[in-house]
């Protein structure tokens, strides 16, 4: 890719300046260039949702986005949900709940979560299913991480 | 369930917080990107390969099959598959080539710039032109491996019937789909090693491969696993291959080399479930007892045998269910065609067959007019009775008592009654419940085990801890937390100090391939003995008496390790006593144990879009001890979810052996917003085998869903297809054709 332009983009609360092709998409600014290899890529088409992230506090595919649309903006990824000395409460509760197995789907689905917990705090099943169907996950069959989410919700401090 | 406390997930912390490398997540200095080169059609002749203009080709490194140090071939059962194709292709995505370079997007782009010349001959894409030998694909007569079971005579017990009904059925290909695609980084250095990390299930596999692709012997060819995004089957046997690849390009290259496969080139070269063909005749007496069985089994094994012999044996000694049966017959077949090489994927050939046997099942109790769970119940296999294999069955199954479990938790045996009256009144949406009842050898096939004679290894450090050692590999199924548990009860220490270490050929014993759920039953009990001698070894030399506390255990250890050097405790496996297998005929004792299962669905079928909904679903399983509740029911309901979408969505569209839907959009897994509720319990009866009792569960509840849910669309329909997967134009299909007939 040739023609690079700058963009500047704050990520969990960082600001960062990047020299990128204007359609370098933002999985790869934050896989490649800022090194974050928590969002992973599974398709690379929209389907898989391993690749999500929060930009300006909306779940989106990050393999979809061209890093010049999302130039300004806030991006948070799984490095940035947890302080340096405890899990975020979503967190927690996939632990303990058996929401993660083989982890690929885990740092999106908990984003997803995640993003649906501060829109929704107190989410039914049926909204959890609905928030999370952009998130595919091939070892749990979802139960788990159904219930990994509702239990967060219904703890005090969830976010 | 009992109060007992479960340790979380070990590296779950690391999942949580995407601190874990999986393979697309390391970069090595110097590091180049490869691809592979393929072959479009499905069989011809290599005439020639040519490199157009438009590439600075002397920018990438290029490997040919005349490259290959050591012998062209990649190491499974028989050495048919090349490891690059040099004369002949047998499958659409052969690789014929291989090209790396500095950036991947550069490497994809020259790729385009190779011109294959085959010249393209007709290939075969059915088990029936396979059997017709409409071509001759391999070897004379396109036949992989071939079994016979017999037990009684089935010819008596066929005429011993008062009614024989026959039935044909069959299964599609699936994909595994585990999120994180195939990938590798291989190293070649210039000691003439080599090196390859990567996302796999079995290293000792991929060393054995690597050892004949570069004539090395093991000490030269290191394999690590790096966290792994998923299996299922999937990464058994194919990172052989992969992983061959990118060690040529590093070997070659002098440079480490990166292979990650796109999602639609895993999805059309990598190995996927065998398709299958079944067809049964069976003879019941007046009281609905089965008098004989004859089961014609065949499985598509794809172009190169790979491990279609053993997924075959699997499907072969699980056709004729925990039945009691007196005659039984059971032929089996494995095919070539020009497909890609199908491979494991969980449940290893028994999905096909149970699919086959239970859906005939309620065919025939529908033709002799008996409640289908009636007719399981008279025909269930008891302790003492024998399976076709001739096995005595030494433990009781409990059949009855988990039908009356599903009766419990569905109001099974009113419903399958009252849907008929309620449909009547309802002209489109149509319900109906069935159920499907299995069993599941744990571990190898016969001798196997004792062929592999894995071991497992335990050693103390001196900062106090202890180190678990086995090449079983963490996927997703929580082997790094079940080790632990039965570490830290062996030793009478804690989870917390025992490190479960990185499987790494240079590190750690061959503790066998992760498979066929083996790894709690099979290496959990090993390390648990491991743990057992590592304590009376402490004993004996006095630094540790009956009772200890851990502290007294590590100042043991340190004190052993001190006087000693160090303090380890190996184990290898060893066949227990009175186990008998006759390979010869396929007799005798085919499995140490197995698990019981009855698993049934409840469906909404709209007979307007052919839609069917799975509303309930209820999985009933004797496993014998429950390691860890959380992790082995998450392991049914995955395993679930996968059954649902091998029975209602999963279908690979073919065209000239090539899958043409290979992307997330139009291969339908299922998500979270159409993904059934999964209700799990466990039985925790018979604990005679594995650390504590605890049987294999990992492919069990594959085997299930998809002939309880059909059935139950039979309760719902009158009829319903022999065929998976049935999507909605295939029971529309299925539908208009009954009508018309
Ligand atoms: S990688 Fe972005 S949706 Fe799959
Ligand atoms: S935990 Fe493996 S894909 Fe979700």
């Amino acid at each position: 890719m040739s023609h690079k332009e700058e963009f500047t983009l704050k990520i969990n609360g960082e600001t960062k300046v990047f020299l990128a092709h204007p359609m370098e998409r933002l999985l790869d600014t934050i896989r490649s260039d800022e090194n974050l290899t928590g969002t992973k890529e599974g398709c690379g088409e929209g389907e898989c949702g391993a690749c999500s992230v929060l930009v300006n506090g909306k779940l989106v595919n990050s393999c979809l986005i061209p890093i010049s649309q999302v130039a300004s903006s806030e991006i948070e990824t799984i490095e940035g949900v947890a302080n340096s000395e405890s899990l975020a409460p979503i967190q927690k509760s996939f632990l303990e709940n058996g929401g993660a197995q083989c982890g690929f789907c885990t740092p999106g689905m908990v984003l997803a979560a995640i993003s649906l917990l501060r829109d929704n705090p107190a989410p039914n099943l049926e909204e959890v299913k609905t928030a999370l169907s952009g998130n595919l996950c091939r070892c749990t069959g979802y139960k788990k991480i159904f219930e990994s989410t509702l239990i967060c919700s219904q703890m005090e401090d969830q976010q | 369930m009992k109060k007992r406390s479960f340790p979380t997930r070990v590296e779950g912390v690391s999942k949580l917080t995407g601190k874990s490398k999986y393979i697309d997540d390391l970069k090595f200095p110097n590091m180049l990107h490869g691809v592979s080169v393929r072959s479009s059609v499905p069989r011809g002749k290599i005439k020639g390969v040519s490199f157009k203009p438009g590439i600075d080709w002397e920018k990438f490194t290029i490997v040919r099959a005349s490259d290959i140090p050591g012998k062209n071939v990649i190491q499974v059962i028989l050495d048919d598959q090349p490891c690059l194709a040099s004369s002949h292709i047998s499958h659409p995505g052969e690789v014929v080539l291989l090209l790396a370079g500095e950036d991947r997007e550069e490497v994809l782009k020259a790729r385009d710039y190779v011109e294959l010349d085959i010249e393209a001959s007709p290939g075969i894409f059915s088990i029936e032109d396979s059997l017709a030998k409409k071509e001759v694909v391999w070897g004379s007569d396109n036949i992989f491996k071939e079994y016979t079971i017999t037990k009684g005579d089935v010819a008596k017990g066929i005429s011993a019937g008062s009614q024989v009904i026959e039935g044909s059925y069959s299964t599609g290909a699936q994909e595994q789909l585990y999120i994180e695609n195939h990938g590798v980084i291989a190293h070649a250095s210039d000691d003439g090693s080599i090196t390859v990390w990567g996302s796999l299930q079995c290293p000792y596999y991929v060393q054995q491969a690597l050892r004949e692709v570069f004539s090395l012997p093991p000490e030269k060819v290191r394999v690590v696993q790096t966290e792994t995004g998923g299996g299922f089957g999937g990464k058994e046997d194919y990172p052989s291959i992969i992983s061959s690849h990118a060690a040529l390009l590093s070997y070659k290259s002098k440079r480490p080399v990166k292979m990650i496969y796109s999602r639609a080139e895993d999805m059309e070269v990598t190995t996927k479930r065998h398709p299958s063909m079944s067809h049964i005749k069976m003879a019941v007496d007046k009281k609905g007892k089965i008098t004989g069985l004859d089961f014609e089994f065949f499985l598509d094994g794809g172009a190169y045998a790979t491990l279609s012999s053993v997924v075959l044996s699997r499907g072969t000694i699980h056709a004729a269910g925990p039945y009691n049966i007196e005659n039984v017959r059971v032929h089996s077949k494995a095919v070539a065609t020009n497909h890609p090489p199908f491979g494991a994927f969980r449940g290893f050939g028994a999905p096909q067959s149970i699919f086959a046997l239970e859906r005939h099942m309620d065919v025939v109790a529908k033709k002799l007019g008996i409640d289908p769970v009636e007719f399981r119940k008279i025909n269930v296999l008891k302790i003492g009775d024998t399976t076709a294999t001739g096995q005595s069955i030494a433990e009781e199954p409990g059949y009855h008592e988990l039908f009356s479990t599903v009766d419990e938790l569905m109001d099974f045996s009113e419903k399958s009654k009252s849907f008929a009256i309620q449909n009547k009144k309802n002209p489109i949406v149509k319900k109906g419940i069935g159920l499907a009842c299995f069993f599941h050898g744990a571990g190898f096939t016969g001798s196997g085990e004792s062929y592999l004679a894995s071991i497992v290894g335990l050693e103390a450090t001196r900062d106090g801890q202890v180190v678990v050692k086995a090449s079983s590999t963490e996927i997703g199924q929580g082997a790094n937390t079940i080790f632990s548990q039965v570490a830290s009860s062996a030793l009478g220490i804690s989870e917390q100090s025992v490190i479960v270490a990185r499987p790494d050929t240079s590190n750690v014993p061959n503790s066998g391939p992760t498979v066929a759920s083996r790894t709690t039953m099979v290496v959990g009990d090993l390390l648990e003995k491991a743990g057992s001698s590592l304590v009376s070894t402490l004993r004996t030399t006095g630094f540790l008496g009956e009772v200890y506390t851990e502290r007294e255990f590590f100042e043991a250890s340190g004190k052993y390790i001190d006087q000693f050097g160090s303090l380890k405790s190996y184990v290898q496996y060893k066949q227990p006593p009175g186990i008998k297998w006759d390979e010869e005929n396929y007799q005798g004792d085919a499995y140490a144990t197995y698990a019981w299962a009855v698993y049934a669905a409840e469906v909404s079928v709209n007979t307007l879009t052919y839609e069917t909904k799975v509303d309930d679903f209820v999985a009933i399983q004797e496993v014998g001890h429950v390691m860890h509740p959380t992790l082995a029911e998450g392991q049914i309901e995955g395993g679930v979810a996968q059954g649902v979408g091998y029975a209602l969505s999963e279908k690979v569209v073919w065209e000239e052996g090539l899958m043409k839907n290979s992307q997330m959009t139009n291969y339908i897994m299922h998500t979270s917003a159409d993904v059934p509720d999964i209700r799990v319990y466990f039985e925790e009866k018979n604990q005679n085998y594995g650390p504590k009792g605890a049987k294999g569960i990992g492919e069990l509840p594959m085997d299930g869903p998809a002939p309880a849910i059909i059935n139950a669309v039979q309760n719902a329909l009158g009829s319903a297809p022999h065929f998976i997967p049935m999507l909605p134009e295939d029971l529309m299909e299925f539908m208009e054709a009954s009508s018309e007939s």
